[in-house]
């Protein structure tokens, strides 16, 4: 079986959880026997294509396509960063880029052999149908986020209309969740029949420094401190509002818990500026956006992560917080919350629970200790290896 | 001779409400969930009462005046025959119906299923003496057999209750305890003068309990006939088939739609049909048979999970903090000589709510899960803790008289 696979950067050089899902997920589909040629945007780029070698001598044969795509870029976003470029060949909005992109795409899928084409999110899912169109190969759209869990209620028509064309279009839709599978369901009209859900995995080799402290909180904790942490994106559909208004709840009960808030967003002032109207500014640390090492430290620091997503299609952070020991409260508006069960689970709208949740985790030092142990069990039990084979049936399905 | 031995135990905790940390210090109610979920004890009793308490007894009754021989006996706790004055006095009916035929017996134990043998041997006796209280005062009967919370049972246990006065006293038929020996045979308990004990027989108890709907399983269906033979088969080397389960088995857990009532209602007959088979109460085979010999269990034994020990209850650290927390306090809950503090502290040495607190879910999960009102084993411990907490401020911080009184006003409007 060989796949022609649209995806995104590896770690270190990705943001955010889609780079991780592509590595984690080619790494253990090669590891079964899937050979795969990956396809992946890169703004400097040689156009000769390389093989990329894991640890284990496991190979996965690249291509890149010169493209100023990145995973969760915006119309904005892209509007900024094509101004700072002269006299280039990207498209002149995100939109056109998207397409370029899937013309290029094209010009692979003409030249190489496969059996099945699968794509990942929806700046690929035209290049994974160009592909389709030029090669008649079965197409895999996988979704890992949609326009409804990014836009928390601003749904940008542009995005839905590609979104759409891609799972109609596809042969078979993936999601990272039943939440999502629902979501695709409603408001995409895709029947059940046609999806399947293969939840994200995680690989405790990634995380080579998770048992170790983080100095600054560490200080905080020998002061008498309780470190409640958030780590994720600051944006509306991830919920630091909703984190805020617990914090302020908790801090009339517990007064001596520092609130950390690890990464950046469009939501950072409003976040920040929130916490100064409760008061509870000085019980709020705001640390930036912070890459692998010193994340595992955070993560294994904190006495509890709170994932208060309003829409989380998975939400890697809860298992990388299970991973590193620290127990997780998270909205059940979210995939992990399928996947794990040593955890409280709350409505991310309801922070009186939430504030009750986060109490109970501080106030009981056992039941820290044995949602921390057993959620890092079964933390490690959700390996990409079972994602893997769960898509190679998905990919003998509709071969 | 083969006699069958039913014995149902009857029992249902009040469950502890979602009793947040805002409400320590404000709220001193913990069992009086109204949502009509999976934690509103009123609900639940009208639930099982509806599919188990009332068809099943009414059964049981027809079948008392059909076949004189047949015989049944039951443990019903105190918190559970409290709940039924409360909220189904039409179950507590047909129970004291069925008592009255005079064929049916009721077994002694704790009053509020607790594990206060392991912690507290006063608490304990108090507890068995409460119980046994309050089934004279509903039945005029006096237990002579004893049963320990969820058949938890040891040599230690078994020398105390004999000083109690009792005659016999029912268990786990463990292979890892019987090896060889079979469980349909009365043994003497090791360290008593003359305590019979009586075994469960857990393969053909469980194939009534657990695999009777189970379509997967290779005797389904399972129909009193076949179930006849089985028991047949063990005329001729054994005295008795102890057949104990819960009470819910009958409409809650095996659904009527199963066939579970028509399986018990030809049962009966089935098995009289064997000249040699006959039905007996625990004191009734005691009285008639002799001990085949003499069983020392120096471990704590039990009825749940495979492991047939305490990790039902006491396996994980939450557990274990949360019993102790709670024993802890008993010489300042008896000193406060307040007896709503007292009932509410006894209410929560309940053994369910440890058992709602268990993690281990992956080997026995399934039966864990099911039974689990709570969402995780967490919230069933962060619950109980909180309400723990609250019950130690108010022996802690007594209140004025004239807060008393208008805690007390408060309070008698709503459900205990």
């Amino acid at each position: 079986m060989k796949v022609l696979m649209f995806g995104w950067e590896f770690p270190p050089h990705n943001s955010g959880g889609l780079g991780v899902a592509c590595q984690g997920l080619s790494r253990a589909l090669s590891e079964n026997g899937t050979e795969i040629i990956f396809v992946l945007p890169k703004e400097v780029t040689t156009n000769e294509h390389f093989k990329f070698v894991f640890a284990n001598n496991v190979f996965l044969d690249v291509r890149t396509v010169q493209s100023l795509l990145t995973p969760y870029a915006t119309s904005e976003q892209y509007g900024s960063m094509i101004q700072k470029m002269q006299g280039n060949i990207y498209g002149a909005s995100l939109f056109e880029e998207v397409m370029r992109y899937a013309m290029r795409a094209k010009d692979i899928a003409q030249k190489e052999e496969f059996d099945v084409i699968h794509a990942h999110d929806w700046l690929s899912f035209p290049a994974g149908v160009e592909a389709k169109r030029v090669s008649g190969k079965p197409l895999i759209v996988h979704v890992h986020a949609t326009e409804f869990d990014r836009g928390g209620g601003n749904v940008n028509e542009q995005v839905y209309q590609v979104e759409k064309e891609g799972m109609e279009k596809a042969d078979k839709v993936i999601t990272v969740s039943e939440f999502t599978k629902q979501l695709v369901m409603e408001h995409y009209g895709i029947p059940e029949s046609k999806i399947s859900v293969v939840h994200n995995g995680i690989n405790p080799v990634d995380y080579p420094g998770r048992d170790q402290d983080d100095f600054g909180l560490m200080k905080l904790k020998q002061a008498g401190y309780r470190i409640v942490l958030f780590l994720g994106r600051l944006t509306l559909q991830k919920g630091p509002d909703y984190f805020v208004k617990a914090a302020k709840k908790v801090l009339e009960y517990q007064p001596k818990t520092m609130f950390v808030i690890v990464g950046s967003g469009d939501m950072e002032g409003k976040t920040m500026q929130m916490a100064s109207e409760l008061g509870i500014a000085g019980n709020m640390l705001f640390v930036g956006f912070m890459r692998d090492e010193q994340r595992s430290k955070i993560y294994h620091t904190a006495d509890a992560y709170v994932m208060p997503s309003v829409s989380e299609p998975f939400g890697i952070t809860a298992l990388e917080s299970l991973l590193h020991g620290t127990p997780v409260i998270m909205s059940k508006q979210s995939g992990a919350s399928e996947v794990v069960l040593h955890a409280l689970k709350t409505n991310f709208w309801d922070t009186d629970e939430m504030a009750d949740q986060i109490l109970s985790v501080l106030e009981y030092p056992v039941m820290k200790t044995e949602m921390g142990k057993n959620g890092e069990k079964e933390a490690m039990n959700c390996s990409w290896d079972k994602a893997a084979k769960k898509l190679q049936t998905v990919y003998k399905s509709v071969t | 001779m083969a006699s069958v031995c039913f014995y149902f135990h009857v029992h249902q905790p009040r469950r502890v409400k979602k009793y947040r940390h805002f409400a320590i210090g404000e709220d001193s109610t913990y069992f009086n969930d109204e949502s009509g979920t999976s934690l509103d004890n009123k609900a639940i009793i009208e639930k099982v009462a509806r599919k188990c308490y009332i068809p099943a007894t009414s059964l049981l009754l027809d079948l008392l005046h059909k076949h004189k021989e047949f015989r049944v006996s039951f443990s019903f706790t105190g918190i559970l025959l409290e709940q039924l004055e409360e909220y189904s006095p039409e179950s507590l009916e047909i129970f004291q119906k069925v008592m009255k035929t005079g064929r049916a017996e009721i077994i002694a134990e704790t009053y509020y299923h607790s594990l206060a043998f392991l912690y507290n041997k006063e608490e304990f006796k108090s507890q068995v003496e409460m119980h046994a209280k309050k089934i004279y005062k509903l039945f005029h009967v006096k237990p002579t057999v004893f049963r320990n919370t969820e058949l938890i049972y040891n040599d230690e246990l078994a020398a105390y209750v004999e000083k109690m006065g009792y005659k016999g006293i029912l268990a786990e038929g463990a292979d890892h305890i019987l090896g060889w020996r079979s469980p349909n045979f009365l043994y003497k308990a090791h360290g008593t003068k003359n305590l019979k004990l009586l075994l469960k027989n857990y393969r053909l108890s469980d194939d009534i309990a657990f695999r009777f709907g189970e379509r997967s399983w290779k005797e389904w269906p399972l129909t009193a006939p076949k179930f006849a033979q089985w028991a047949n088969a063990i005329n001729g080397n054994g005295n008795v088939i102890n057949l104990f389960m819960d009470y819910e088995t009958l409409g809650e857990h095996q659904w009527e739609d199963t066939g579970i009532f028509d399986f018990l209602r030809e049962l009966p007959s089935e098995l009289l049909k064997h000249p040699d088979n006959d039905f007996v109460t625990p004191s009734e085979a005691i009285k008639r048979y002799d001990v085949a010999a003499e069983l020392s269990i120096p471990n704590y034994i039990s009825w749940a999970d495979v492991e047939r020990d305490l990790s039902a209850w006491l396996s994980n650290p939450m557990q274990h903090d949360a019993s102790n927390n709670l024993y802890s306090i008993y010489e300042t809950v008896m000193k406060s000589k307040d007896p709503a503090v007292i009932e509410n502290w006894r209410r929560m040495t309940t053994s369910d709510h440890f058992y709602y607190m268990c993690t281990k879910w992956f080997a026995d999960g399934d039966v864990h899960k099911y039974f689990n009102p709570y969402d995780t084993p967490y919230d069933a411990f962060r619950y109980f803790m909180n309400a723990l907490t609250d019950l130690r401020i108010r022996i802690e911080t007594p209140k004025p008289e004239k807060q008393h009184k208008k805690r007390a006003g408060k309070k008698s409007s709503l459900p205990v």
